[in-house]
């Protein structure tokens, strides 16, 4: 049987789901013009005013928001609420050198740990249910997305973050863990890990696993279903829009939910930023209808994706987005963290090294690996192997306190790095996803 | 006086070390001693050749990284108990070595080179002068 959080909104019928946009939207607007002067200029040089916003139909007439505006506005530019009114931040593991800082009021974590609740029960989650987070608890968003979203259906929550991963399967065993939410790749570390242990799925109690943070494939799910003896779920989210739980599988495990009547979703061509017709491939952006302290209007999410609004076997009439197939710009996703090129450069020229380096990113045992080879150069270099081995070692300290995750350093001969003529290739991403 | 030595960096790959010693031999350049200092990615070659300058020029040219490092030349008899000779007055004056490797002094002279990398190059040079050991000034024939 199937369950829902919001089954009135899950299941809406078109029309209302279109009338509660038009009235959010109108609302938002509004709200955005009076209260974030950043975008308001926006509106004002494309010469746009609230009363040009009526309905769900007028949103093309609205300008764009991108990464770049957030790095511009950094960090209280694009703020909606007196910071009194806002209770909470949420960050990303930082961008070109400067982190997404999002802000929340108490209503935008309802509406978030909402949608969240919405993938638990989507995934066969009830109050019955012990939920184990073993997302990074933090700045991060996913361990508090699914933190909240698992209390808000009642889940029994083990809030054990992420990493520890023997402790992570005695708590699976012991405390009979139903459902697990974790990035993929940890998932399938867990399952080998418990493998090697002598544990198998008839042996522990999960059965829905909800992974996101992440590019997956199908093969990946198919594993890490069989290893644990589960069905798993994708989940999808960006800490601009709140977190985890903007869009979420259900049991037809073929596309994702969007959570449309709090980020309504365009796909757009990220060339001319048209509006694409639907089930057309294109950049996914995400209008966030009701959310105060961060409202994002027309964000550019830079995942390349379509949309599809065929009737779905679970009776949700939510719109559905396929997996992202790729981003529109360089960044990484790597063990769930975000990685820009630039900020591995800006550690590597900050600590004398030279900017010939390359970026190599592999999965092994379903794990991602990062590879930063780096050119040596005759000021780097010292008869003495303890010298270099201790600077190895403060790069490996720099990349880890920057990236927020750890990064192997290969130091190599100069000249070794190909040489491009325009863009460099700073990236060799090696994983078959 | 301190001679000097030549390390260069390489990559611990297959051929690395055959690029390098091409290049000498090309040029016409001696090696006269060598040793191998290596990590899991990379390694360092640390030798000692008849022409200071003229490697330097043929290195940087070919894009190697290296470097110039002083170390001590000793001259010790190719006998029973030759190093333990050399390493009894070090240890009087204190000296801690960070590397040495060796090489023969030419077949005929009975005598083997020691090469040492130390902290304090006078301090060693000293004590190895006062016990009678014959230092290399002008690298090695």
């Amino acid at each position: 049987m199937e369950r829902y959080y919001q089954k009135d909104i899950e299941c809406a019928s078109p029309d209302q789901m279109r009338a509660i946009q038009n009235e959010k939207l109108v609302k938002q607007v509004r709200h955005v013009w009076e209260n974030v002067p950043y975008y308001r200029k926006k509106m004002e040089d494309k010469g746009v005013t609230p009363d040009d916003i009526r309905s769900v139909d007028d949103l093309q007439k609205l300008p764009f928001l991108s990464k770049a505006d957030l790095r511009e506005a950094y960090p209280y530019g694009l703020l909606g609420k007196p910071l009194k009114e806002c209770v909470r931040i949420q960050s990303t593991s930082g961008t070109t050198g400067k982190r997404v800082v999002a802000f929340y009021t108490q209503h935008d974590i309802d509406l978030w740990e909402d949608c969240c609740a919405r993938a638990i029960m989507a995934a066969g989650g009830t109050d019955e249910d012990v939920c184990q987070v073993s997302y990074g608890y933090g700045l991060f968003t996913g361990g508090p997305g699914l933190n909240g979203g698992s209390h808000k259906v009642g889940c029994l929550t083990i809030p054990t973050s992420s990493g520890n991963t023997d402790r992570q399967i005695m708590f699976i065993n012991d405390l009979q863990a139903t459902i697990l939410c974790c990035t993929p790749s940890y998932a399938a570390y867990l399952g080998e890990r418990m493998k090697e242990m002598g544990m198998g799925p008839e042996d522990i109690s999960l059965k829905a696993g909800i992974f996101g943070a992440e590019a997956w494939s199908e093969e990946m799910r198919r594993d890490i279903q069989k290893t644990l003896g589960i069905k798993a779920y994708d989940i999808y989210g960006l800490t601009e829009l709140s977190g985890p739980g903007v869009a979420f599988e259900c049991s037809e495990q073929a596309g994702m939910h969007v959570n449309e009547d709090h980020f309504l979703p365009e796909i757009i061509d990220p060339d001319t930023e048209e509006v694409l017709p639907p089930g057309s491939e294109g950049e996914l952006v995400f209008t966030a209808l009701d959310k105060e302290a961060f409202p994002m209007i027309r964000y550019r999410t830079r995942d390349i994706c379509c949309l599809s609004r065929e009737k779905c076997s679970c009776g949700r009439t939510l719109i559905k987005m396929q997996k992202p197939r790729g981003r529109s710009d360089d960044m990484l996703i790597i063990r769930g963290v975000n990685v820009f090129p630039s900020q591995i450069e800006t550690v590597l020229l900050n600590q004398g090294y030279s900017a010939n380096y390359q970026i190599i990113v592999d999965r092994v045992n379903s794990t991602d690996t990062l590879d930063v080879q780096v050119e040596m150069t005759p000021e780097m270099f010292t008869d003495n192997l303890g010298e270099i081995n201790r600077r190895q070692k403060e790069l490996v300290e720099g990349l880890r306190s920057m990236l927020g995750i750890r990064a192997k350093v290969t130091l190599v001969a100069p000249k070794t790095i190909a040489r491009s003529e325009g863009k460099a290739v700073r990236v060799i991403d090696n994983r078959k996803i | 006086m301190a001679i000097k030595q030549i390390s260069v960096f390489l990559e611990n790959k297959p051929g690395k070390l055959d690029e390098m010693t091409k290049v000498l031999a090309e040029s016409g350049i001696t090696l006269r001693a060598l040793s191998l200092a290596e990590t899991k990615d990379f390694g360092i070659v640390r030798m000692i050749v008849d022409d200071v300058l003229g490697t330097s020029t043929v290195l940087k040219n070919h894009d190697f990284i290296f470097t110039l490092t002083p170390v001590v030349a000793v001259m010790v008899p190719d006998i029973v108990g030759g190093l333990n000779n050399v390493l009894g007055p070090l240890t009087a004056a204190c000296v801690n070595l960070e590397y040495m490797y060796s090489t023969l002094a030419g077949e005929q002279s009975g005598n083997a080179y020691m090469i040492l990398r130390v902290e304090d190059v006078e301090k060693t040079e000293n004590a190895l002068s006062a016990a009678g050991f014959r230092l290399a000034d002008d690298g090695i024939r």
